[in-house]
């Protein structure tokens, strides 16, 4: 504990002062050492991929850090590109335009959570999230429920992906007070945005052998804005004749999710439903902790956590699950083409859950968090 | 509509020219050309490309004879590579009577825009099954074939130093497949030839040898007998030729020109010709550089591409055996990779092609060679990992 604590307080003011990337002074932190010889044939043995790095606020550096810890421990091939990012922190934060060049430069980005206060001290209707998503174009945020073996559920067998739209719809701030005592807040609903979100859905299915994409909306009450996307995804589903498609209402929705969850396969939804639904099925199996998501533009991909809390209280305690944070490095691992490093930290993640002697408290554990990033180290190459 | 057309042309990146087609010509589309499927310019919506965090999806279509196995290398080779490419793979049954599965083909191919494949084997030989491969071109309005013939140096061949592109007009002319028996006896077949596909064609060819400093077009036709209809392709081109006043254009009769390849083939640098002539001259060619197992072909349309081994035979004869040529498919892959835009991976992986046949001269049968097909995949594997390993990822 005391160690990890000394770790982060030494990677926090490098990570606050350092605007500019550190790459590979980075890695001369971490504490532990390259144990394990990684013996079977690898695609890219050599060369190191780059990957830019938003440690975010509340936890989310303490969480990187533990994936560090691990991929380091795992000797991946992946050199981080770091940046301190933050609208809470905003005289400290790099510029947006900086953090945007490194992550379409590299393809690929690890993020923490960003905080977003719920009044914006410049006035300004766009958070900062907001902002990376749209000079990105991250138009598709996927997030994978699935019930994750060795922590105690409320539902079994839950493998569900809930797609969603996340640069328009509710979120596109546009606000305003036409009289006072009036405000209106426009909702954006486009046919192209629909169309590439529901191609991004049905190629996701066709790609990872999904049978059934289910469309999220609420029509009936809002009949050309939810109306448009529900027409989008039918016209979509033409194309796809092996994939069955249906339409579901988001209330409806929400009920069948934590009465029967296990009726889902891939989802796809505009931008508000999505945030519901995500947290909604993250609480389902296993928290905020437990749920890796990813932010899809055509050019790159935005790792992060499923559920976005940046669990302030928590920030020094040691006692954060690392777990989502962990998935999304193994899936970014994927994307790259590392499948061999990923599967050895996927594999050891769910040996030491399936053991169950090692857990954070958030899933009915009592261990620390550096007990279970040691444990998943000391588990690398073993199988569940 | 105008407009619609011309954004729609505009999406193919590298045939800019095509932009410059009239309104005149776009408005002659109506209803009727399109419902009639007859073989002009086709109509298609276009819809976002699979392309997502920097991966593509590209539909794989295996195919017949030697197919699924050189499919199979190149997975293992762009697994091997870290390329950010997916494969949807799709199986065609060659001896199902229903189109079905071409159907779904064709919509794969759709959603994806891309696509590498084999040769798919027509086995029916019902006249309403139609050919798969020309049927794909047709309903895909895949207009023009594009064949780069380099030779490889240290392959035996008739002729070295050749590189000629032949540019094919793919889905009109004589492979229209309107066929009839007038009276019992007498059957007509009919070569179309319209001056949208020719000018597509023409413009292709010129947009091609503008951008790749190309200095001479050839138009390939039998004008002297077929005064009608390659006399429309003939005048296209030396219409579209104004439009390019640094590139020379000259024409040749197909006889004479079969005579010329064989003869004096460095005369020529970018071949622009109908649909029978392009796979008459292609085989010539191809035989003239060492044979069917080295060339790829591209076909594009306004929307969508398709790469496949250049002379477009499935080798059943050999399939299973071990001995086929890997290179044409996968010189189709460094196409795909290239239309895709990752020129650091095409770049690797035919920079390895080319060590492995030019310089290890690890070639199989049919150049010549003794190795299995398996040998020469693991020479080529070995270079991509060498050089894949070296490079920074996403630089």
């Amino acid at each position: 504990m005391a160690l990890l604590r000394k770790s982060v307080q030494l990677l926090l003011p490098k990570v606050c002062h350092n605007a500019a990337p550190i790459s590979s002074a980075q890695r001369l932190l971490h504490s532990s050492e390259a144990h394990r010889q990684v013996a079977e044939e690898v695609e890219r043995p050599q060369g190191k991929t780059k990957c830019t790095l938003i440690p975010g606020d509340g936890i989310g550096p303490e969480l990187l850090y533990c994936v560090q810890e691990v991929f380091k421990a795992a000797d991946v091939p992946i050199e981080f590109e770091t940046f301190f990012f933050s609208e809470v922190h905003a005289g400290m934060s790099a510029p947006l335009e900086q953090v945007a060049g490194s992550v379409t430069r590299n393809g690929i980005c690890l993020k923490g959570t960003l905080a977003t206060p719920d009044y914006s001290n410049i006035g300004e209707l766009q958070s900062l999230n907001m902002k990376l998503r749209q000079a990105l174009d991250l138009y598709a945020n996927v997030v994978h429920v699935k019930s994750w073996p060795g922590i105690k559920l409320r539902h079994e067998g839950i493998d569900a992906v809930i797609i969603r739209e996340q640069t328009e719809g509710e979120y596109s701030a546009l606000e305003h007070e036409s009289v006072p005592g009036v405000v209106e807040c426009l909702k954006i609903v486009t046919a192209a945005k629909s169309e590439r979100i529901a191609k991004f859905a049905f190629d996701y299915a066709t790609k990872h052998n999904r049978k059934k994409v289910t469309a999220v909306h609420k029509a009936n009450i809002m009949k050309l804005g939810d109306g448009l996307f529900l027409k989008s995804c039918q016209d979509m589903a033409k194309m796809y004749p092996k994939i069955e498609f249906e339409a579901m209402i988001v209330d409806n929705c929400t009920m069948q999710m934590v009465s029967n969850p296990q009726q889902f396969d891939v989802l796809v939804m505009p931008n508000l439903y999505g945030s519901i639904l995500d947290n909604l099925a993250s609480g389902l199996t296993g928290g905020a902790g437990c749920v890796a998501g990813a932010s899809y533009s055509a050019e790159c991909v935005v790792f992060e956590p499923g559920a976005r809390h940046t669990y302030s209280e928590a920030v020094g305690k040691n006692v954060a699950n690392p777990t989502a944070m962990l998935l999304c490095g193994a899936k970014m691992l994927q994307h790259v083409n590392l499948h061999f490093y990923s599967d050895l930290i996927r594999n050891s993640l769910a040996k030491v859950y399936i053991d169950g002697k090692v857990k954070t408290k958030d899933v009915g554990g009592q261990s620390t968090t550096k007990d279970l990033v040691y444990a998943i180290i000391q588990n690398l190459g073993n199988k569940p | 509509m105008a407009c619609r057309i011309v954004s729609k042309l505009s999406s193919l990146g590298n045939i800019r020219g095509i932009e410059q087609i009239s309104c005149r010509q776009a408005a002659t589309l109506s209803a009727f050309d399109i419902q009639h499927k007859s073989p002009v310019v086709r109509k298609l919506k276009s819809i976002p490309k699979a392309q997502y965090g920097g991966r593509h999806t590209v539909t794989m279509l295996p195919g017949g004879g030697i197919g699924p196995e050189l499919m199979e290398h190149v997975r293992e080779i762009f697994r091997l590579g870290g390329m950010p490419v997916d494969f949807e793979v799709v199986n065609i049954d060659p001896h199902s009577d229903g189109n079905d599965d071409l159907e779904y083909l064709i919509t794969s191919i759709k959603r994806n825009g891309v696509a590498i494949k084999g040769n798919i084997e027509t086995g029916s030989l019902d006249t309403g099954i139609a050919s798969r491969n020309v049927a794909l071109r047709n309903e895909l309005d895949l207009f023009v074939n594009v064949l780069k013939c380099k030779s490889y140096p240290g392959v035996p061949a008739r002729y070295s130093d050749l590189d000629i592109i032949i540019v094919r007009q793919n889905t009109e002319g004589e492979y229209a497949m309107l066929e009839h028996e007038s009276v019992h006896g007498v059957v007509e077949s009919m070569k179309i030839v319209t001056a949208e596909n020719s000018e597509r064609v023409a413009r292709f060819a010129f947009e091609y040898a503008k951008s790749h400093g190309r200095k001479r077009v050839t138009t390939i036709h039998k004008a002297n007998i077929m005064k009608l209809s390659d006399g429309l392709f003939l005048e296209t081109s030396n219409r579209v030729a104004k439009d390019y006043p640094n590139i020379a254009h000259n024409n040749m009769i197909i006889d004479n020109c079969c005579m010329q390849l064989v003869s004096n083939p460095h005369q020529f640098d970018v071949m622009n010709m109908t649909n029978l002539y392009g796979t008459i001259v292609s085989n010539v060619i191809c035989g003239l550089m060492g044979g069917a197992g080295l060339l790829s072909g591209r076909n594009y349309g306004d929307h969508y591409a398709v790469f496949e081994p250049g002379t477009r035979n499935t080798g059943t004869s050999i399939a299973g055996k071990g001995i086929a040529n890997p290179i044409a498919m996968l010189n189709a892959a460094v196409d795909m990779l290239e239309h895709l835009g990752h020129n650091t991976h095409a770049g690797i992986l035919s920079d390895a092609i080319r060590k492995t046949v030019c310089d290890d001269k690890i070639l199989t049968a049919d150049l010549g060679g003794s190795a299995s097909t398996k040998e020469v995949v693991n020479c080529i594997k070995k270079y991509v990992i060498e050089e894949t390993s070296k490079m920074k990822w996403f630089d």
